[in-house]
């Protein structure tokens, strides 16, 4: 891998592990979102500072001519990961923020219900 | 000694007083609630409400699926409760909502009716009788086994027999009409259906599926239901494909899942 390849994939994982201690400690990104992404740029960091010949190894190990065509796939599951967890969490936020609309309905309901004025066979009186 | 103040033995606990406060508008003698899922439609729901008081003395809940079209003050007007969700959650999601009111309130029975005209309310108190009976633990409404009233298309006929079909091998029992909604459900189904046990996206034949292995009694009585006006059916337009395919997932997903436990087994 020629140098200016390695130098502009080292910076770019530095940039990315730069950038999210950033929103994390601005409160832009929560801690427990950012775990993921600083693990993909370690990852990044690690493979761009391998040595040419264990990269070509890896990627005969795994079949493909070109250690890129590697980076790039690693690359792409790494996104699909981080996609996943991201449908994961949506699903739960989705539940939670039904029950949130409906527990919002009731008790509207039951506010309503107790600051209307008593029929005559209304409730008794508590106590 | 003084003697002790008689207390209400239902204002003991903080859902009793829950229950008092959401008591029905009819007084304590209801032990139906007829629960009408509803999302902007103010226009038709007025004669349906007023159809409805004329065949059932139950109490009333629309619930506002995030409406913008007044039909909360619509319901109100025919002397209907009306609890509103604060933006649109889907139909599913309404009845959930309607079940957790039911619950807290103490009803016995909950029939849940379209808001759009489609079930024709005569049968309200048919569909209750069977579950206040005891007979079942939820009845459903058939519009294919009366003979009479309106039979949907035969493209959209093809998808209720596929799941009917379906439906009926999981269940062992003969269902005929998997997507309806016109359903009386026993407060033991409903209480079970406040966890996310319940299917909110689109609970049709995947939610008989899930009340037959909770190990309920569930039976179909003849209904007679009519077309959606103005076609603006759950199941309608461009989405059956979509609605077949979500459907079959929903079904499958059902199956691969342990039956959620009931909370009085």
């Amino acid at each position: 891998m020629p140098l200016s390849q390695r130098a502009l994939v080292v910076g770019f994982a530095f940039a990315l592990t730069l950038v999210i201690f950033e929103l994390v400690r601005k409160r832009r990104l929560r801690e427990e979102y950012s775990w993921l992404w600083l693990l993909f740029g370690a990852g990044v960091l690690c493979v761009s500072f391998l040595p040419f010949s264990w990269m070509k190894a890896i990627a005969r190990a795994l079949g493909s001519e070109t250690p890129t065509a590697v980076i790039y796939f690693v690359g792409f599951i790494a996104l699909i990961l981080i996609c996943l967890q991201f449908s994961v969490r949506l699903s739960r936020i989705t539940e939670q923020i039904k029950n949130l609309g409906q527990q919002l309905a009731l008790l509207e309901a039951e506010r309503d219900a107790s600051s209307a004025p008593p029929d005559e066979d209304g409730p008794e009186p508590q106590g | 000694m003084a003697p002790e103040p008689m207390t209400d033995p239902r204002s003991a606990s903080p859902t009793a007083a829950a229950a008092t406060a959401l008591r029905p508008i009819l007084g304590p003698a209801g032990r139906g609630l007829v629960l009408v899922p509803a999302f902007d439609e103010a226009e038709r729901l007025g004669s349906v409400l007023s159809e409805l008081a004329r065949h059932s003395a139950f109490d009333v809940l629309v619930v506002d699926d995030g409406s913008s079209d007044g039909t909360c003050e619509v319901a109100r007007r025919h002397g209907a409760r009306c609890l509103r969700h604060p933006f649109n959650l889907g139909y599913g999601a309404a009845l959930q909502t309607g079940y957790k009111y039911a619950a807290r309130a103490g009803y016995e029975v909950v029939v849940q009716l379209d808001a759009d005209g489609q079930h024709d309310p005569r049968f309200v108190p048919v569909l209750a009788e069977r579950v206040l009976s005891g007979a079942v633990d939820a009845c459903v409404g058939s519009r294919f086994l009366l003979g009479e009233g309106y039979i949907p298309p035969r493209l959209r006929r093809a998808g209720m027999i596929l799941f009917g079909y379906i439906a009926s091998v999981v269940t062992g029992r003969r269902i005929t009409d998997p997507t309806s909604g016109y359903q009386a459900l026993s407060r033991r189904v409903f209480e079970y259906f406040q966890s996310d046990v319940f299917p909110t996206d689109y609970p049709d034949a995947d939610m008989l599926i899930l009340l037959h292995r909770a190990g309920f009694r569930v039976e179909e009585r003849p209904v007679a239901m009519r077309p959606a006006p103005g076609g603006r059916s759950m199941h309608s337009g461009l989405r059956p494909l979509f609605y077949v395919f979500k459907m079959l997932l929903s079904i499958l997903v059902t199956l691969l899942r342990e039956p959620p436990p009931r909370a009085d087994a």
